[in-house]
């Protein structure tokens, strides 16, 4: 057997007149692990799947061992022993994890065999999973977890993981990296695409660098650095600082007290949280994942029911107003302008099948002259003038939304929220899914807001940017505040560790 | 391993992204085409008639005579109503199944005031206290799944679904009430004398139904496109969480479009009532609110569409009929050629969606 497991030769692929793929020539080595890197639409996914059986070149060659092979489906990537971890899960919540693991093989059905193999698998590479747990009752991590084992069952030896650490906290990236190490160990070849340059670091030997398409060029890991990386990646030289200018003419912009929220269920989510949000300041929100967070902000904007505490809205010249019980319609009436970007930007702040123009129309369908129809034109305009200022890349404003590549939508959310000169802007998770080059462009954005006068709220999972681009930085542990530092003077460690202590320390 | 012998598989199937117009209406022209070319081998080899003499036939059936067009486009008029009626709830996303028990009860309210009080009032009055009562009764029977589904999410196609037998069963106890001659089972022409509460002559009278389909088709197409409520309607059929997040009340959206659905299929109640039978029974809606969903889906809810695909049914079924009886045909035999139509004219919404690629041999 040689070293190289896996040659791509000239492999391209469009997708109607879009180019995804252009004559790419990789080859993937028995054990090692592979970084793909590149910026959004680059081709990263596409080539991948076309390994894995989903799509099938439109010209060139895949070679196994160095003998040409033509996979044209997932079952056949399986024969060779290739699977593949997607982005988004492809699991029957009502299962179990044998039941999911198995299912679509053939043969008999033995699922007592099939938990031993599992547990065989678990323990050998240091996985941790509870086989009896359901999947609709698994975290984030769990679910991946479960991913990572199916394709390991199925006997693949090389690997494909799609962006796995986007949905992850830093402690479950790391156990994850322990597992790729072990299987790494084990003579497994893996593939692992991802945006964060600290990542690639930590765990590859090598990167392949893809840009619009077309393969760049690679390097061994150890021997380059994350700018190195990021000039390759996007084609020109990138500076990778944050510009955080001191805030000005600060004062109290939402300030809220003892906010307690329940779900559904009756389960706390939020316990008497109190805090300040001013205007002219970023506020970083650091805390594991559905630690609350997104109640935060859920109840600022009026779509999560509180069960106590006041959230002031306060403005100069105006009274202040408790947005306690109110719905965003009621909040729009009063005047108070909120932006929020959630963080399920297709399933909440827009409409996939509608194109750019009428999602501009989303927040301001209101308003318009006539009482019964919609004013077209100046969402038009407003699309118009945000395509052009944040340079999305879309073929035109009447281009259906879910058509755009992540970091695209984003700009087209963001944009809109910002076009109405909020007086508090809400973001969660908003670089989540998105390149460098984007994320900078999302920064740059925020860091203006700041400048106009805007209170700036910024949840964030990355805490190395949380630390770069807030002011002050917020923590939450489990629903409750565990402490709120200056960005400026603290570290990393001491935000890492409140978000672990509830009920704060320190 | 075993793929020693690599095998290239003969074609793979490619998303398309975008088709344009022209070239979407030629696939679907194609498919008209390759649907007439099957049933006429159908035709042939299972009848030994000669299939372009079928064709004519159904051609005539529909359009043979003055008289057999104005029926034509009297129908085509009545279940583009009830389409446009159903097409709102559609693009919501609520599945409004009960077009034909809003259609029945809408002509029940219009045949119990007819009956009641059609003897006691003078015609100027008489006709709009009936259009108000079908108006409304359509529009209760879209209501309650409406309500129920805001609530307490209660799935709406059971709900409306249900609600259809319950239009049923009134109007079968009503025809047994109002029945004339007594012991007869039906109701017979309600006041062929007076015609007291018929819809007046417009023209002629195949006339009014076309006018009100004609201005509903506007009206519908301007509503979704152009109205603030119609942009709430999508958004909220797009993505309930969107909806919320923008302060869209969808509760209200829903009753609000649901009492609309509701409405405008009481108006088809009302003209098949006491503008074309001038009688009521349980049939009266003839599946036309189950035809209505295909119509209003064949032409992806664009009510301008819906004129054609609305046509097409009409003109299979009116030439079912006729050849049916030319031929000696089984009705059936014409369902067979509708289904076969229909069969391609949806088959070829995959092509407007995917490509298929054959793997050449020799390629670089």
């Amino acid at each position: 057997m040689s070293n190289t497991a896996v040659s791509f030769r000239g492999v391209s692929k469009a997708f109607g007149s879009t180019k995804a793929n252009i004559n790419v020539n990789l080859d993937i080595k028995r054990g090692e692990i592979l970084s793909l890197l590149g910026e959004n639409g680059s081709g990263k996914t596409t080539l991948m799947n076309m390994l894995a059986g989903i799509y099938y070149p439109d010209a060139g060659e895949i070679y196994f061992d160095e003998k040409p092979v033509h996979i044209a489906s997932p079952r056949q990537a399986y024969d060779l022993g290739i699977g593949m971890v997607h982005q988004h899960f492809m699991l029957v919540d009502v299962l179990s994890v044998a039941e999911n693991i198995v299912l679509g093989l053939e043969g008999k059905l033995n699922l007592k065999e099939a938990e031993k193999k599992i547990k065989d698998i678990c323990d050998r590479y240091g996985f941790e999973v509870d086989l009896r747990k359901k999947i609709y009752d698994m975290s984030v991590s769990e679910k991946q977890t479960i991913e990572i084992v199916k394709v390991l069952y199925r006997g693949a030896d090389i690997l494909i993981l799609d962006e796995p650490t986007a949905v992850l906290t830093p402690q479950e990236t790391e156990k994850l990296f322990n597992v790729m190490r072990n299987m790494k160990a084990d003579g497994k070849s893996i593939v692992i695409i991802t945006h964060k340059l600290h990542e690639v670091k930590a765990i590859s030997d090598r990167v392949a660098i893809l840009r619009k398409g077309e393969f760049i060029g690679e390097m061994i890991t150890a021997e380059s650095d994350e700018q190195q990386m990021t000039n390759m990646m996007v084609g020109r030289q990138v500076t990778l600082n944050i510009e955080r200018k001191a805030p000005v003419n600060v004062k109290p912009r939402i300030i809220v007290e003892n906010l307690t929220v329940k779900d559904a269920t009756g389960v706390c989510k939020l316990n008497n949280v109190s805090f300040t949000a001013n205007a002219g300041e970023i506020l970083g929100i650091a805390g594991i994942s559905g630690c609350g967070q997104k109640e935060l902000l859920e109840s600022i904007a009026g779509l999560c029911k509180t069960e106590a505490g006041t959230i002031w809205y306060c403005e100069d010249g105006k009274e202040k107003v408790n947005l306690v019980g109110k719905d965003p319609e009621d909040i729009n009436h009063l005047g108070v302008s909120l932006a929020f970007v959630p963080e399920d930007r297709l399933g909440m702040g827009l409409v996939g099948n509608m194109d750019i123009a009428d999602n501009m129309m989303l927040r301001s369908y209101r308003s318009g002259k006539s009482r019964i129809f919609t004013d077209r034109k100046s969402p038009k305009a407003l699309a118009e003038s945000v395509v052009a200022e944040l340079s999305v890349d879309t073929p035109g404003i009447s281009t259906p939304v879910r058509r755009l590549s992540g970091g695209n939508v984003q700009k087209v959310l963001l944009g809109r929220e910002i076009a109405s000169h909020p007086g508090v802007l809400m973001t969660a998770y908003a670089v989540r899914g998105l390149d460098i080059n984007s994320s900078y462009v999302i920064y740059d954005l925020l860091n203006g807001q700041k400048e106009a006068g805007t209170a700036v709220i910024y949840v964030g999972e990355d805490l190395d940017v949380l630390l770069q681009l807030s002011d002050r930085i917020l923590v939450l542990c489990d629903g409750e505040l565990s402490g709120i530092v200056d960005a400026r003077s603290t570290d990393k460690n001491t935000v890492g560790l409140l978000m672990t202590k509830k009920g704060g320390a320190a | 391993m075993e793929n020693n012998s690599p095998k290239k598989p003969l074609f793979h199937i490619v998303r398309i992204d975008y088709i344009p117009t022209s070239k979407a209406l030629l696939i679907r022209a194609g498919a008209i085409i390759a649907a007439l070319i099957i049933c006429a081998v159908i035709t042939t080899v299972f009848t030994g008639d000669d299939p372009i003499e079928i064709y004519k036939t159904i051609f005539q059936g529909a359009f043979g005579s003055a008289r057999k067009t104005w029926i034509t486009l009297q129908n085509v008029s009545i279940l583009l109503i009830i389409s446009l009626a159903l097409t709102p709830a559609f693009k919501m996303q609520f599945w409004n199944i009960g077009g034909e028990g809003q259609v029945l009860i809408g002509g029940l309210a219009a045949a119990a005031c007819m009956i009641c009080i059609g003897d006691s009032l003078p015609q100027v009055l008489l006709i709009p206290i009936m259009v108000v009562a079908s108006v409304a009764a359509g529009a209760v029977w879209g209501l309650i799944p409406a309500v129920i589904k805001a609530k307490w999410n209660t799935n709406e196609t059971l709900s409306t679904l249900m609600m259809n037998y319950i239009a049923i069963q009134l109007v079968a106890y009503y025809t047994i009430v109002w029945e004339v001659p007594k012991g007869s089972g039906k109701i017979g022409i309600i006041n062929q004398n007076s015609s007291a509460g018929w819809l007046p002559n417009v023209g002629n009278k195949y006339l009014l139904p076309i006018i009100v389909a004609v201005l509903m088709t506007a009206f519908i197409y301007i509503y979704l496109k152009y109205t603030k409520q119609g942009y709430e309607i999508s958004v909220v059929g797009e993505s309930r969480n969107t909806a919320v997040y923008v302060g869209i009340k969808v509760e209200k959206v829903i009753i609000r479009t649901m009492l609309l659905s509701g409405a405008i299929c009481g108006i088809a109640g009302l003209l098949l009532v006491a503008g074309i039978n001038h009688t009521i029974t349980t049939t009266i809606a003839d599946g036309q609110g189950f035809t209505g969903v295909m119509v209003s889906w064949l032409a992806k809810f664009n009510p301008v569409a819906m004129i054609g695909t609305s046509f097409l049914i009409i003109l299979m079924d009116r030439g079912a009929g006729e050849i049916s009886t030319a031929f000696g045909l089984n009705q059936s035999f014409a369902d067979i050629l509708t289904g076969i139509l229909l069969f391609f004219i949806i088959g070829c919404e995959f092509f407007l969606r995917y490509r298929i690629v054959f793997t050449s041999e020799k390629k670089n």
